[in-house]
């Protein structure tokens, strides 16, 4: 009897242990998997079931990238699959939400579909996965999406140290701080106006040091109230626990409009408290990937400054200007050197639309205005590189 | 065939089995070990402490030892363990109180009480710990009026949403001299305690209920006159105050402690409930009719026959709800009670130093859950049966 329980325990130990060795064993046959993927993918804003699907489904395929590898095989692995995987936020109302209709809606997510139109010529070819801010670096080195489009703040570190490789820039934000009126009655007024404010932030974001950087420089004393949840921030400041809230500009001004039961009690201070340049990001060692992702942002900034949008797209075809044919695909080869459809930009711009489209659709509605996130001809930084 | 001779002995066998089993757990160590080394080398990550002694620069809402965004990442988690460690101390010692008491009500002839009690267990019992924190911050603390409409209490003890305030004791000077007596006071307890046993001792003798008094009595009575005998009253009441914005001066409860501290009190509690009921209807039903009897009371049976037996059947299982309540109060960061779990939180996201973090945080619950069973198994060893 004490023979069994121990041969039992051996081949127990023996199983775990090859349990724990099997990732490295199944390397070998991954291309063949995603491709079980692909069938859901039209679906996959329904419900948040497929999103986890997708979480587990890819691994296999990230496999292939987790080793730093020339260039090219991201690229190949996504249109194998026939969709793309994108990292989003889900719970954040004008960036990446996950609405009632079961329907995905927001900045950041519309360029994950602008990605998705360029590769395949179909807006809807993408799986969207939820991911919090603390998991979203990890799952993207992990490979659990091909790019994390999750108002991600680019910072050295990130992308020095975590093995990122940041996109251009689509949003610059910088961190705010909002207040209740009887309070702080004036946009204009600083940080003393908050002398021995509780105020509530979101762990495990750059907001949470500059908080503690601003009140010690500028000698203001205050309570944080810390929160592992966005939504459980803006809950207990409503609630009053807290005389003000501190995050990026964008997210005061958006959640404040869906959470808070009347906004105008509230006022954001003029007061700017560091630069958060909000971009997506891919792993790093994949060039060829990181291009494509850069190089649709920038054709839907050039579409825009050209008067290229998705309403008026068609009739651009037959335009004249080198610049305008370059850009849609007319002339040129520019997307077969990227590994992609020459027309790449044309679907972009016609499928979802350029960037002032995007930003009209998805953030106007919250009031926020163009500022620096104008185009650099009208007096912001919006700027792409040439298409030539 | 002197080696065959060896491999059938069943003691060699045992001993070579035992040899296995170990190098199968060194050998699985070491390929976790080499895993993590590798994995974190090629991402450019190096594992070390180097980190500790730089300034955590955020800033910590409650603190119990002094603390400044200036000291370094090892001062910050050491107040994330002090915090966690008040919590759970008066969490256990309220928890106690509420267990035994609800375990009573249930046995309790009077049918109200008792049905009160089994609902009681049955809600608290059913439902996810998460939930109930997240009903007792955001439902019951944070409804609390705004501190200008607290809620006074007699005693001076204001309810708010900013927290609950109560009065507290500063020391004057004379408190010196005061000190004296308290150590009076417990020598008296002490005195007490063995004259009990003395006359306990002999036969026949039981020392009636309301003599126990005598410990509660004597000491007040010597601290009394020690605090009547001096000069200026050694302690000086510092009560709470409102002024301007908010209370100033006594004792203040933040309200994600006081949620907290309820939420882990009311949820052990149920659990503890049916550990005392069930160990007090373990006691076989023939000990109370022998104790009856032998012509002791009612009273006198349960607090000399049954209680005695029902505690050897309570503590084992007593332990492990106390060591729950102290592991269950890392669920502390989802109302914003900077525990240890939630500010090594805050630090694996500057530091990046996962694992190192994730490490101090396994050992630190871990000493605290050790060091509370070795308590409680040291009072196990007392009140267990002796056999000789």
């Amino acid at each position: 009897m004490r023979k069994i329980t121990t041969i039992i325990g051996v081949l127990t130990l023996a199983s775990i242990f090859l349990a724990a060795c099997a990732p490295a064993a199944t390397t070998a046959p991954p291309a063949t998997e995603p491709a079980a993927t692909e069938a859901p993918a039209t679906e996959a804003p329904a419900t948040e079931a497929p999103a986890t699907e997708a979480a587990t489904a890819t691994p296999a395929a990230a496999q292939n990238t987790s080793v730093p590898v020339a260039g090219g095989e991201r690229l190949q692995a996504v249109l194998d699959r026939g969709n793309l995987v994108c990292g989003v936020h889900g719970t954040f109302q004008g960036f990446g939400f996950l609405d009632t209709t079961g329907a995905w809606t927001g900045f950041d997510v519309d360029f994950c579909r602008a990605w998705a139109a360029a590769l395949f010529n179909d807006a809807d070819a993408v799986e969207f996965v939820g991911v919090s801010a603390q998991d979203r670096f990890t799952a993207l080195q992990a490979g659990q999406f091909d790019v994390l489009s999750r108002n991600s703040t680019w910072t050295f570190t990130r992308d020095a140290e975590l093995g990122l490789t940041f996109g251009p820039v689509t949003f610059y934000d910088g961190q705010a701080i909002m207040a209740r009126k009887d309070i702080v009655s004036d946009a204009s007024a600083g940080l003393d106006a908050l002398e021995g404010a509780n105020v509530c932030v979101q762990s495990g974001t750059t907001t949470e040091l500059n908080l503690a950087d601003q009140f010690r420089a500028a000698g203001v004393s205050y309570e944080p109230v810390v929160f592992e949840d966005q939504n459980a921030a803006f809950q207990a400041y409503e609630e009053g626990r807290c005389d003000a809230i501190t995050s990026d500009r964008s997210q005061l001004a958006t959640q404040g409009q869906a959470v808070l039961a009347n906004f105008d009690d509230h006022v954001i201070l003029d007061l700017v408290m560091s630069k958060e340049p909000l971009a997506p990001a891919v792993v790093q060692g994949d060039e060829q990937w990181a291009d494509v992702v850069h190089w649709v942002v920038y054709g839907m900034i050039q579409a825009e400054e050209l008067g290229i949008t998705s309403a008026n797209v068609d009739d651009f075809l037959t335009s004249e200007d080198p610049v305008v044919k370059r850009l849609l695909g007319v002339e040129g080869e520019l997307g077969s050197k990227l590994g992609l459809s020459n027309d790449f930009i044309y679907r972009a711009i016609k499928l979802v639309g350029n960037y002032g489209e995007v930003y009209e659709r998805n953030l106007s509605p919250y009031g926020l205005a163009r500022g620096q996130n104008d185009l650099w001809t009208n007096g912001g930084l919006m700027y792409a590189p040439p298409f030539r | 065939m002197a080696l065959t001779a060896f491999l059938r002995n069943v003691r060699v066998l045992q001993i070579l089995a035992q040899i296995l089993f170990v190098l199968l757990l060194a050998l699985a160590a070491g390929f976790l070990y080499a895993n993590v080394t590798t994995n974190l080398g090629r991402q450019g990550l190096t594992v070390g402490y180097d980190f500790i002694t730089n300034p955590a620069s955020f800033d910590i809402g409650e603190s119990y030892i002094p603390y400044e965004p200036s000291d370094s990442y090892g001062r910050a988690l050491l107040v994330g363990l002090v915090n966690t460690l008040v919590l759970s101390v008066l969490g256990i010692i309220f928890t106690t109180v509420v267990g035994i008491i609800a375990g009573i009500a249930r046995l309790s002839s009077n049918w109200l009480i008792s049905k009160l009690a089994a609902a009681y267990v049955g809600v608290i019992r059913n439902t996810p710990l998460i939930i109930q924190l997240m009903f007792w911050y955001f439902g019951i603390v944070l409804q609390l009026p705004p501190v200008r409409e607290a809620v006074a209490l007699p005693g001076s003890i204001f309810l708010t949403q900013r927290g609950v305030y109560l009065p507290k004791f500063d020391p004057t000077p004379t408190v010196e001299s005061w000190r004296v007596f308290i150590w009076i006071a417990l020598v008296s307890i002490a005195l007490i305690w063995f004259l009990f046993r003395l006359i306990q001792n002999r036969p026949g003798q039981l020392i009636p209920l309301w003599a126990y008094l005598a410990y509660i009595v004597v000491p007040v009575l010597i601290l009394w006159i020690g605090f009547v005998i001096q000069p200026e009253p050694p302690l000086k009441e510092n009560l709470p105050v409102l002024t301007g914005l908010n209370f100033r001066g006594g004792l203040r409860s933040t309200p994600e402690f006081t949620a907290l501290l309820f939420g882990l009190v009311v949820y052990t509690g149920a659990f503890i409930a049916e550990i005392v009921r069930a160990g007090i209807q373990a006691v076989s039903g023939g000990q109370v009719e022998a104790a009856l009897s032998l012509g002791l009371t009612r009273p006198q049976a349960l607090r000399l026959i049954i209680f005695p037996q029902a505690l050897r059947i309570i503590i084992p299982p007593l332990t492990s709800q106390y060591l729950n309540l102290a592991k269950n109060s890392s669920l502390a960061i989802a109302i914003g009670y900077p525990d240890l779990f939630s500010i090594a939180g805050t630090v694996i996201n500057q530091t990046g130093a996962t694992i190192e973090v994730i490490v101090i945080m396994m050992l630190s619950y871990l000493s605290m859950s050790l060091f509370t069973s070795l308590l409680m198994n040291i009072y196990n060893s007392r009140m267990r049966l002796v056999e000789r």
